[in-house]
């Protein structure tokens, strides 16, 4: 079997933060673009100006590119060929947020208890979510998420009978709730069926989906297109100023549920959506 | 683009303040504070007691901010805005005693923007995540007060074409009612 040292996983963790933080991924700098091509507000492409340049800096500069460097939150998919040597992978993934959020400069948000609120000044624990695959391989996928868009997600139970059209009108509803908080244009991830917690889950992980592309399930990609031109019309626009650009891309994961269930999650994300992938 | 933004300093005068629209895009430059939620607290804690603020506020700009730490030979941080409703519970205090400007992301609640009318106030919207840029315009920043609260810690800046937009104005327009319209399609 092979084995990977805990101190490089915590290296390779490090770094991933301050890149996370500093360099935002192509896929979204090229919806940015776009963005500023079709804004018809003034002010909203003045807006969006605005941001492409705070994204090109923070690459040059390695500054980064929001204040609020967020939570770190983790995927892992984990060959069941390759373990860990010296530690769990848990450890070595804290290690790495703690060693990245001191040398990168970066924020640190996190409370040790979300009722006394003493900050434990090493942005840890971070939150991981582990998975097992075939092979030998190690992928780590990070996001720093900030939390004036992750307070306005939100989840349904909706019944059986609600439908797509229940389900559509909630994530509508949600965007329109959230308005100027988390920081339009957006990208919207939605979960839709599994368990309560599953289908949350859902809502994160596909926001990690490459917004230039088309969502493999038909009935997914049809609902997406439709859902962003709805989201789209709302006029929210550019920071909630008014404009024809409020949501950079929709993206959806589904899951099968119970009979008379229908859950719906929905993961508001900013545009400053920051995440890096590596396979060890 | 920058061609028909309006440039004004602070503080803020009647004059400008009463000139000022929503959907003005500004560039500011001179003093301003920074604050947000334990500061504020602080700051109404102090006045409950009858004491001086850290600094005089009359015709200032308080900026709602928690920056990243600075690296070495940085004046500051990246230092975005934060969502502004949070300091709602505040703000009305602070216009009583002379803030003249607030700057965030985010609506206001009604009583706020009640009290920027009575009180001759305006709210402009920062660009949320919009962290390097913002640095970038801030020229000095020093802790003046609560420096125990580390990014939470009240400061003096220096600021020079600090970009914003105007969202709600001392004639009571608020620019979150009404900009979407004329995009919205139904
Ligand atoms: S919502 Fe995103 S862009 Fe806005 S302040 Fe939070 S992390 Fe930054």
């Amino acid at each position: 079997m092979r084995t990977i040292p805990s101190t490089k996983i915590s290296e390779t963790v490090r770094k991933m933060c301050i890149q996370a933080a500093c360099e935002l991924p192509r896929d979204v700098s090229d919806a940015l673009e776009k963005a500023a091509a079709e804004e018809k507000s003034p002010v909203g492409r003045d807006i969006i100006e605005r941001i492409r340049e705070n994204v090109r800096l923070g690459r040059e500069e390695q500054r980064p590119i929001c204040q609020d460097t967020g939570v770190s939150v983790f995927f892992i998919q984990k060959g069941c060929d390759v373990g860990v040597d010296g530690g769990t992978l848990g450890n070595a993934i804290n290690t790495g947020v703690k060693l990245g959020y001191e040398d990168g400069y970066l924020r640190k948000s996190v409370v040790r208890h979300p009722l006394d609120r003493v900050n434990t000044k090493t942005n840890t624990p971070a939150v991981i979510h582990f998975e097992e695959v075939e092979g030998d391989k190690l992928t780590i996928c990070m996001m720093a998420k900030g939390a004036g868009c992750e307070n306005m997600s939100r989840l349904r139970m909706l019944t059986p009978a609600q439908g797509e059209e229940g389900v559509k009108d909630f994530i509508v509803e949600t965007v329109k709730k959230g308005w100027a908080n988390p920081c339009p244009p957006v990208v919207v991830g939605v979960g839709i069926g599994g368990t309560f917690e599953v289908c949350a889950l859902l809502a994160k992980k596909a926001l990690l989906g490459d917004l230039g592309e088309k969502n493999p399930d038909p009935i997914l990609a049809r609902i997406e297109a439709e859902l962003l031109e709805r989201i789209n019309n709302l006029g929210i626009g550019p920071q909630g100023l008014g404009g024809t650009v409020t949501a950079l891309g929709v993206r959806i994961l589904a899951h099968p549920c119970h009979i008379a269930s229908l859950p719906v999650a929905v993961n508001m994300e900013c545009h400053a959506h920051r995440h890096v992938k590596v396979t060890l | 683009m920058s061609n028909d933004m309006k440039k004004i300093t602070t503080p803020l005068t009647s004059e400008v303040l009463e000139d000022l629209k929503i959907g003005d895009r500004v560039l500011i430059s001179g003093v301003m504070y920074t604050s947000r939620d334990a500061a504020h607290k602080r700051m109404l804690d102090a006045l409950d007691r009858g004491e001086d603020l850290p600094a005089d506020l009359a015709g200032q700009i308080i900026y709602y901010v928690g920056p990243t730490p600075a690296k070495p030979g940085e004046v500051i941080g990246s230092a975005g805005p934060t969502t502004s409703y949070r300091m709602d519970p505040y703000a009305v205090r602070l216009m009583e005693i002379g803030l003249k400007g607030m700057i965030g992301k985010g609506a206001r609640g009604p009583a706020v923007i009640e009290a920027m009318k009575k009180h001759g106030a305006v709210y402009f919207a920062a660009i949320g995540g919009a962290g390097v840029v913002i640095a970038r315009s801030i020229k000095e920043a020093e802790v003046i007060a609560y420096d125990d609260l580390g990014p939470e810690a009240m400061r003096r800046i220096v600021v020079e074409e600090f970009p914003a937009v105007v969202a709600n104005d001392v004639h009571g327009g608020n620019l979150y009612e009404v900009g979407y319209k004329e995009f919205r399609k139904d």
